[in-house]
């Protein structure tokens, strides 16, 4: 729990489907959307990442406005108009999952897919068309990179950047529907300047990024989540007690990840804590 | 920053030209010092210097620009990826970049074996053409062929924004340009004082002429009136819109006027530090810009007192790499800070968050020289022109199948097929308007007033003032595939509806055209056009369905 000790902010008041809504100024239609109860779907978004909103699935209709606004980065105004389920919303909505659908595997993106059910999108309609599918990236033994997954969210570069690791190994290289998330060159991650934080795993909304424990049971069929259990604990190694939850199937660690609400590590780990567990099970 | 560096060096010929822009290294074993920080604004003329000098950016090369820059290899990677004009694999010196755009394919444009296709090079009045690219230790850039036809216009008096093109002043020289009314509208506002200049401004009723319309005097006290500083001051010169010259042919003829219509912006707005952002392709642009500001730097009218009124004014020339959605204000500045030019989301807007996020003034150069007008004379005597919405003249560049292709200065008002009859149009089967982003009119539709509000009335836009005639003899369907092309080709990525809408449109688009559809193909690509109208971040992806759709919808061309 992060508790806010700035001084108190004003409330600015707006409408939301019709229904009056009271948020701290500062604060997004997003979050207003969910003080109200409203699902909005969300890929690019993260509570613990700075917007890039580009996925635009969270897009509204704000009264006065020429375009449809990203919710997820939209600053409410006093005396807001917005919409969440006209016509316009949903048909963008839908027509972003379709797009999304049609040209990335989203076999392992459970979110994505549900959203996919909800908006009726129908990705097949396109016949025949490019889709960004590819060889995976298995160039270490900690994880691994299925691009064919990637949905170009950006999280994976701001989670590297200056929002988590300040590490800079990857970043969106090249144009349009050929753009891509690389290192430089594309060099492998062992020549690149990954410190195997996982963090960018962390974050990865599709499972294009993945642990390779993952991916290899994936592969053999043996993997299980309904028979996983998630244990959490304190990482050992060092005094800064960052929190971890081990994912356990068959009595084995199978990966590691951090609560998001965490105040010291907001879901973020090192290289130890998120990948130093073999020792653990070594019988 | 500590940053892991590739291993590769970079050439001696590299080394010296990445340090002609960012300076020679300090004897410091390597390490970037406190001085140095802050730079990564370098990084696209850095890149560009090593390509230039070599042809490519090598690894050696991109490495050496990180380290110096102290930005991280993958981000440079990330930049210099994201230009077409930036090999970084290795090729020839000597590079043949052919157009094979709207204009230049209706005059049979061709790419010769080893040669580049590429997108409108702003040539279009001496179509087909194309540009050479030669690196070396002196790298020079060609447009071929090197002179057009001359101005349409040519020896007539009373152009406002061609006159002195159109009497042929010598656009190398500060003094010819004085001494056809030079400096005249810098007196002026001095004696008019910020406030005055900006009253002149918004009494003129001056609209933006790169494409959007917006009012200039609003966008001017917008920023006038900012409590943070610096203020910045950018040209938009990125003209990259399919089918549009007007400002190289500015730029290139009267380079003069933009300096002094800067100074005037910058000195009503409270900016001492101005940037035109000029794209790749026009070499010629870029050599008498320069010379301009060297000579206005040499004589006091840039620098730190300028005409000794009191005010500090400078200007520094950005050369982009081969991107149209530069062309948008916020991936400018993104550029212009050495990052990808992907558009930010608005708000903010320039005028309180732009160039470095701090207030900026963004203009285009026609627009500009539009300003020198309004204040050497007055604001109400501007507005007398043209019709009562759009004020004053406009550029229009005329190509396609016409006789006399160029540039046309007309009032707003100006019926669209007494400007047609000028340049010798063939009877058309269909006029494109406003550019790629623009929309096709018919024949029974060319009696059209040339104004924004005759245009917004019709479902049309004036855009950046393109209009390409097509003939009974021009392949309609090529054009179409072509504009979808173009915007999956220039698309950012950044997006979702404009990465993957761009390139399912033109899939559609081949089907209908390859009788492969599969009938469902005008449902598509009415979804299509409604999210990326909707719901993509910048203007790129709002207008990638325009010309699509008015083709369709208004020519029957590849309607199903």
């Amino acid at each position: 729990m992060i508790v806010d000790v700035a001084a108190p902010k004003k409330l600015v008041e707006l409408t939301v489907d019709g229904r009056t809504v009271s948020v701290t100024e500062g604060s997004t239609i997003l979050d207003a959307c969910r003080r109200l109860g409203i699902e909005t779907p969300t890929l690019c978004y993260a509570d613990t990442l700075t917007p890039v909103n580009v996925c635009r699935v969270c897009v509204v209709e704000v009264e006065g406005a020429r375009v449809l606004v990203p919710s997820c980065s939209r600053k409410v105004e006093p005396g807001m108009v917005v919409h969440t389920d006209s016509e316009r919303v949903r048909t963008s909505r839908r027509m972003v999952l379709e797009l999304l659908a049609s040209s990335v595997d989203l076999s392992t993106a459970p979110d994505a897919q549900r959203y996919v059910q909800e908006y009726g999108a129908a990705p097949g309609r396109f016949g025949e068309r490019a889709t960004v599918a590819q060889p995976v990236k298995v160039d270490n033994d900690l994880y691994v990179r299925d691009y064919s997954k990637c949905i170009l969210c950006y999280k994976c570069v701001e989670a590297c950047g200056v929002d988590h690791q300040n590490t800079f190994a990857i970043t969106a290289a090249g144009r349009g529907f050929e753009a891509h998330i690389s290192t430089e060159f594309d060099v492998n991650l062992p020549e690149s300047a990954c410190v195997y934080c996982g963090n960018c795993i962390a974050v990865c909304p599709t499972g294009a990024l993945m642990f390779k424990t993952e991916f290899d049971l994936r592969s053999e069929g043996a993997w299980n989540e309904e028979a996983q259990s998630q244990v959490d604990t304190v990482c050992p190694y060092c005094g800064v007690g960052c929190n971890l939850t081990l994912h356990v199937q068959d009595d084995a660690i199978v990966k590691v990840s951090s609560p998001d609400d965490h105040d010291v590590t907001r879901g973020n780990l090192c290289v130890k804590g998120r990948f130093g567990f073999q020792f653990v099970q070594n019988r | 920053m500590d940053l892991r560096l590739p291993l590769a060096e970079p050439s001696d010929a590299e080394r010296e030209a990445v340090d002609a822009v960012v300076g020679v290294q300090n004897a410091n074993g390597g390490r970037v010092s406190r001085a140095e920080r802050d730079r990564r604004h370098l990084l696209l003329p850095a890149l560009r210097a090593a390509q230039r000098r070599v042809g490519w950016v090598s690894e050696g090369a991109l490495g050496y620009v990180s380290r110096r820059l102290d930005v991280p290899p993958a981000d440079a990677y990330g930049v210099a990826t994201f230009y077409a004009l930036i090999a970084l694999e290795e090729r020839p010196a000597d590079v043949l970049h052919v157009c094979t755009d709207l204009a230049c394919r209706l005059q049979g444009a061709e790419v010769p074996e080893g040669a580049h296709a590429s997108p409108c090079l702003g040539l279009c009045e001496r179509a087909p053409a194309s540009l050479r690219t030669i690196a070396g230790p002196e790298p020079r850039e060609l447009q071929l062929p090197e002179a057009g036809p001359p101005l349409p216009q040519a020896g007539e008096p009373g152009l406002r924004l061609l006159g002195r093109i159109a009497a042929g002043v010598d656009p190398e020289s500060l003094d010819a340009y004085r001494n056809h009314g030079g400096y005249d509208a810098l007196r002026r506002a001095l004696e008019l004082g910020p406030e005055g200049v900006l009253r002149e401004v918004v009494e003129s009723r001056l609209l933006g002429r790169g494409g959007a319309a917006f009012p200039t005097g609003a966008k001017w006290e917008a920023v006038a009136r900012q409590p943070a500083h610096p203020h910045y001051l950018v040209c938009n010169a990125d003209e990259s819109e399919p089918g549009t010259f007007k400002d190289r042919v500015l730029m290139e003829g009267d380079p003069f006027a933009l300096v002094e219509a800067m100074t005037i912006a910058a000195y009503a707005t409270g900016c001492e530090r101005g940037f035109v952002y000029v794209r790749a392709e026009y070499p010629l642009a870029h050599e008498r810009l320069e010379n301009a500001f060297a000579q206005a730097r040499a004589r006091g009218l840039l620098g730190d007192d300028v005409l000794g009124a009191g005010f500090a004014f400078d200007l520094e020339l950005r050369i982009g790499a081969g991107a149209y959605v530069c062309g948008e204000e916020t991936a400018l500045f993104q550029s212009i800070e050495g990052y990808r030019g992907e558009p930010r989301n608005k708000p903010p807007f320039p005028v309180e968050a732009g160039l470095f996020g701090k207030p900026t003034v963004v203009n285009n150069v026609e627009t500009l020289f539009n300003v020198l007008d309004v204040v050497a004379g007055s604001g109400a005597a501007f507005a007398s022109v043209g019709t009562e919405q759009s004020t004053g003249t406009r550029l229009f560049c005329v190509s396609g199948c016409v006789e006399r292709p160029g540039l046309y200065e007309v009032p707003f008002g100006y019926p669209l097929d007494d400007l047609l009859e000028r340049a010798g149009a063939a009877p058309p089967k269909a006029v494109l308007l406003g550019g790629a982003a623009g929309s096709f009119l018919r024949p029974d539709q060319l009696d059209l007033e040339l104004s924004f509000e005759a245009a917004r009335a019709a479902g049309a836009t004036l855009g950046s003032g393109v209009v390409i005639v097509y003939d009974e003899s021009a392949d309609l369907v090529d054009a179409v595939l072509r504009i979808a092309e173009f915007f999956r080709d220039e698309s950012c990525g950044q997006c979702v509806p404009c990465r993957v809408g761009t390139i399912r449109q033109e899939e559609a688009l081949q089907r209908l055209a390859s009788g492969r559809a599969n009938g469902n193909e005008l449902e598509v690509l009415t979804d299509l056009t409604r999210v990326m109208q909707d719901a993509s971040i910048c203007g790129l992806g709002q207008t990638a369905a325009n010309a699509v759709a008015s083709a369709m919808m208004n020519l029957g061309v590849l309607a199903p």
